[in-house]
């Protein structure tokens, strides 16, 4: 059991890390968006070729999805665990 | 070399010799059948061969060709895979389920002609349904059953459309359909039960959860994928499809985000996933039939992938909703590193394998001009990223410390999971091979610099959505709960049916026992002691209504007394004398007749 313990990847209980981790991932959004300025995209639709268009649409859909799921739909589908039973 | 063995008869006659091994030889036995099964693919004749006569019609167990070959190569590589990961769970019933499943859905691929394709969809069911009750829970046998009756009636239906599709003159043979009249329109339906359709998934989403750990490994490869093929192969270019498909791909990952038991997210997903198949089957063109394909092969991969990181976890700490887990990277660490291989291939992750597939059917939608489709299908990329991409893995592998230490894996799983995780990458990285098996020549490329940073900046904004969410505490806690879904109707439905039955029908029915078993014939009986004085009664009953006034009570009271009495003597006795006096009376009279 001990040496179980030893093997123990505890990376993420230092809330140091997880700090670093969520800026790394702030910095890495913030790069994706860079590449807008220098290219030129060639979608299949006009609005593809907008600025951010598909970071917008991501962040946007996500919202919407968890807000639907969780303000609508759960309080229309959601029964107790035994409601079949 | 040509070999003439149908490929499903490697799979479903070594099923039957699997109780003959243990231990090690029956291991090395299990994992023999798929590369057996493998050489043979490549011996295969091309074209119709192995043609049978069958009550006058011509069955045809092989036929080949660039489509059929391909699921068959990812359903040899798919049960290979499986059957090395089911290996610790020493149970002949789930192996012997797994390899008849896994022929049939092979007989389904190759089948020629409608009716050994019924035969072989039939036989999928039975091998399935054994590996949900393989569990033993009541819970598993429960969906069983009406997994089971779910997927009858959905053979039902594909058997009425052949059987009318034959006998209105249509070919036997398995090809191009369209939808035109009856019969066609039974088959499509019958082939959406299986495939998942809206209203049509709640088996999946029911029973899947509920299979063994490896059972589920089969189930998700299998039943969806052949329905895919068999829409491919009879009704590509349906309009239909491309919007059943683009419910299919939306709808689920609602639930998906509030379910709490893990296995039934990817269930959801995974209707998600062949909503995209659906979507490229219905646009029918080269490109579009191209990446269904595609996506069904890497889907079986990847979707496998997540079952089986999912399934490890159940197997060391026997728990499988979010609310118990958390943190299991700490002793687990290979198998999330397996489980974040699998969510960034179905979020279609550049370098992982959706990204190759599942944009050209995206690209498809677009070149067709189905733009709302299109918009659909990009909102269901950014939604699986972020419940099966982000939600799977954070909340089995990270999240709250649930406190379970569990141990790693057993080998024969990372293996499995290893393999699995390889080809994602693989085919990801190196999409050439995958696309020179595809049914038409592909002129797509991936890797431009817009897909990637366009699919790039979409997944990062998702997950990003996801990390703000989670820290303003919006994002929804995972509850134990269930979710209602379309099975309400008949898992309810049965419930208010039992209920009609026992007070409504039962009620009716008891009414009409007493009337007939009861009453009527004891009126019989009752008329039957004394026929006379029932005569007299009734009589009596008449007079009432001709007689006046004064004289009524004196007749109810008559026949109050005459019925107290019943059955005694209740006529009046005449003296003998008058009795002949009228016998004489009669004879006269008649004498009068004769003479006259």
């Amino acid at each position: 059991m001990s040496e179980e313990m030893k093997k123990e990847c505890k990376i993420f209980d230092d809330p140091k890390n997880v700090k670093r981790f969520r800026i790394g991932f702030y910095i890495v959004c913030g790069l994706l968006l860079l590449p807008d300025l220098f290219i030129h995209k060639h979608g299949d639709y006009h609005w593809e070729e907008w600025p951010a268009f598909h970071a917008a649409y991501g962040f946007v859909a996500c919202v919407v999805l968890v807000l639907v799921a969780k303000y609508i739909l759960r309080p229309i589908v959601e029964r107790k665990e035994d409601y079949y039973d | 070399m040509t070999s003439m063995i149908p490929p499903a008869f490697i799979f479903i006659i070594g099923a039957l010799a699997v109780p003959l091994f243990r231990g090690k030889a029956q291991s090395a036995y299990l994992l023999t059948l798929p590369v057996l099964g493998f050489i043979n693919l490549f011996m295969l004749p091309a074209g119709a061969s192995v043609e049978v006569e069958f009550l006058n019609y011509t069955l045809t167990l092989i036929k080949t060709d660039r489509l059929s070959l391909l699921f068959a190569y990812i359903f040899h590589i798919t049960a290979f895979i499986t059957v090395i990961y089911s290996m610790c769970m020493k149970n002949n019933l789930e192996y012997m389920a797994g390899l008849l499943y896994s022929g049939s859905a092979l007989g389904v691929i190759f089948a020629g002609d409608l009716l050994s394709l019924f035969f072989f969809w039939e036989m999928m069911t039975v091998g399935s349904v054994f590996l949900i009750w393989a569990r033993g829970t009541d819970k598993s046998i429960r969906a069983g059953f009406r997994y089971a009756l779910f997927h009858f009636v959905g053979g039902l239906l594909l058997l009425a459309g052949i059987i009318i599709h034959v006998q209105t003159g249509g070919p036997l043979e398995f090809g191009f359909m369209g939808l035109n009249g009856v019969a066609s329109y039974l088959i499509f339906f019958g082939f959406g039960v299986n495939c998942a359709w809206p209203f049509f998934h709640t088996w999946l989403s029911d029973a899947y959860p509920e299979a063994t750990i490896a059972g589920t490994v089969y189930l998700s490869a299998f039943t969806t994928k052949t329905a895919v093929y068999v829409l491919a192969r009879s009704f590509p270019g349906t309009e239909m499809l491309i919007w059943i498909g683009a419910a299919m791909a939306a709808f689920p990952i609602f639930y998906a985000v509030i379910e709490n038991d893990m296995r039934r997210v990817l269930a959801y997903s995974l209707i998600n996933q062949v909503g995209f198949m659906v979507v490229g089957v219905g646009i029918g063109t080269e490109m579009a039939i191209n990446g269904a394909a595609a996506h069904a092969f890497t889907d079986v991969i990847f979707k496998g992938l997540l079952f089986m990181s999912m399934g490890a976890v159940m197997y060391r700490t026997g728990k499988i909703n979010a609310t118990d887990l958390g943190g299991l990277y700490k002793t687990m660490p290979l198998t999330a590193i397996f489980c974040i291989i699998g969510a960034a291939s179905i979020s279609a992750f550049p370098l992982f394998s959706a990204f190759v597939s599942k944009t050209m059917v995206m690209s498809a939608a677009a070149r067709e001009h189905y733009s709302w489709v299109w918009l659909i299908l990009l909102f269901a990329s950014a939604g699986v990223f972020h419940h099966a991409g982000i939600k799977i893995p954070f909340f089995a592998f990270f999240g709250h410390d649930s406190g379970l230490r569990p141990k790693e894996a057993p080998l024969n799983m990372l293996i499995a999971m290893g393999i699995s995780a390889f080809m994602c990458i693989f085919i990801g990285t190196f999409p050439g091979p995958l696309y020179s098996i595809l049914p038409y020549p592909v002129e797509y490329e991936p890797y431009t610099t817009a897909h990637v940073v366009a699919q790039l900046q979409l997944l990062g904004f998702s997950a990003l959505a996801f990390a703000l969410l989670m820290l303003a505490g919006i994002y929804p806690a995972e509850k134990r709960a269930v979710n209602l879904d379309a099975d309400l109707i008949y898992r309810k439905g049965a419930d208010s049916f039992n209920w009609f039955n026992e007070n409504v029908i039962a009620c009716i029915w008891a009414w009409f026992a007493k009337l007939f078993f009861d009453r009527i014939p004891n009126w019989f009986i009752w008329f039957g002691k004394n026929p006379a004085g029932v005569a007299k009664i009734g009589l009596d009953y008449i007079e009432i209504v001709f007689a006046s006034g004064k004289n009524v009570p004196k007749i109810r009271e008559r026949i109050e007394r005459e019925k107290k009495i019943y059955p005694g003597d209740i006529i009046q006795r005449w003296p003998i004398g008058s009795t002949v006096t009228w016998v004489t009376v009669f004879l006269l009279v008649y004498l009068l007749f004769y003479f006259f």
